[in-house]
């Protein structure tokens, strides 16, 4: 298995969608490719560090103001047309 | 790897339950699906528009959207898939908005090269976020995702920040299944090229403070 080869199957790899012929061959290169050893092990880090990381998180008092908004909406849209 | 997760609430009422109910005019049902995923329609959205500002107008328009044609909604999928195609295309109008100079789309010509092939691979210090302070850690990792464009930090997102499916990430950004898992990897490996730069094992033996 060529470089390229692994890093194509790469995703499949991470996300344990894979026959297991398929992931033995990949084993194999990363047995002896340090290179893609690195990548796969860096990228699983790098997902990990994403999904742990929790960016953007949606403050209580603006979540508050938000859904009360939306509902204040939807509430005049079930009034019907002619209150809005 | 053990399977990702989506970040949402555990749910004690099965969500068609309470889409029927909204469906029949009950909106309190409704703000409970509000309250289910208001979190993750701003993640979304702000990790998409990279405004905050844009990111709370997108949470109301997706939900008002949603709540208004609750009617077309068939159930074939999930709601939050349904929801969160909402939310992306709300997002992206916002974008196109910010930027019109430049076009936004997620079927933007993508190169098909290998140019993700990873030019220098240098191993990272053992627990590379450590290094740095919270605030600092959020600042990279912002400023290297908003690096990515459009359609590659969407399909991201969804996939490894929210967690769903590649099925469902096809679906709600109408994209086939080759598509997101071709930008998913290419997503991936830019990723992690960038982070490199900050997470890179240091020679000089400063790199674990």
């Amino acid at each position: 298995m060529k470089c390229s080869e692994f890093l194509q199957e790469l995703t499949n790899y991470l996300d344990g969608v894979m026959d297991e012929r398929t992931k033995a061959e990949l084993e194999d290169h990363l047995a002896w490719c340090h290179n893609c050893y690195v990548v796969c092990d860096t990228t699983k880090k790098t997902i990990e560090i994403y999904r742990d990381s929790q960016l953007y998180e949606l403050p209580e008092d603006l979540r508050g103001r938000l859904r009360a908004a939306i509902m204040a909406k939807c509430q005049r849209k079930k009034a019907g047309p002619q209150s809005v | 790897m053990n399977a990702i997760q989506p970040r949402v609430g555990e749910p004690v009422i099965p969500e068609m339950e309470l889409v029927q109910a909204a469906k029949r005019g009950d909106v309190a049902a409704f703000e409970d699906l509000v309250r289910r995923y208001d979190r993750n329609v701003f993640r979304i959205a702000q990790h998409i528009t990279q405004n905050r500002e844009d990111a709370e107008d997108v949470v109301q328009d997706a939900f008002l959207k949603a709540y208004e044609n609750l009617e077309q909604f068939q159930g074939q999928s999930k709601f939050y898939t349904w929801l969160v195609r909402i939310a992306v295309n709300e997002a992206l109008m916002k974008l196109r908005k910010r930027r019109p100079e430049r076009t936004v789309s997620l079927d933007e010509e993508v190169k098909t090269e290998d140019d993700s092939l990873p030019r220098e691979v240098a191993d990272w210090s053992p627990n590379p976020e450590q290094q740095y302070t919270q605030a600092e850690l959020r600042d990279i990792l912002t400023r290297t995702i908003q690096g990515l464009p459009p359609g590659f930090r969407t399909v991201f997102v969804l996939r490894d920040v929210e967690g769903l499916s590649t099925e469902e990430t096809a679906e709600a950004l109408d994209l086939s299944i080759p598509a997101v898992k071709s930008r998913l990897l290419r997503a991936r490996l830019q990723l992690r090229e960038r982070l490199s730069r900050y997470f890179q094992k240091r020679e000089s033996g400063d790199g674990n403070k």
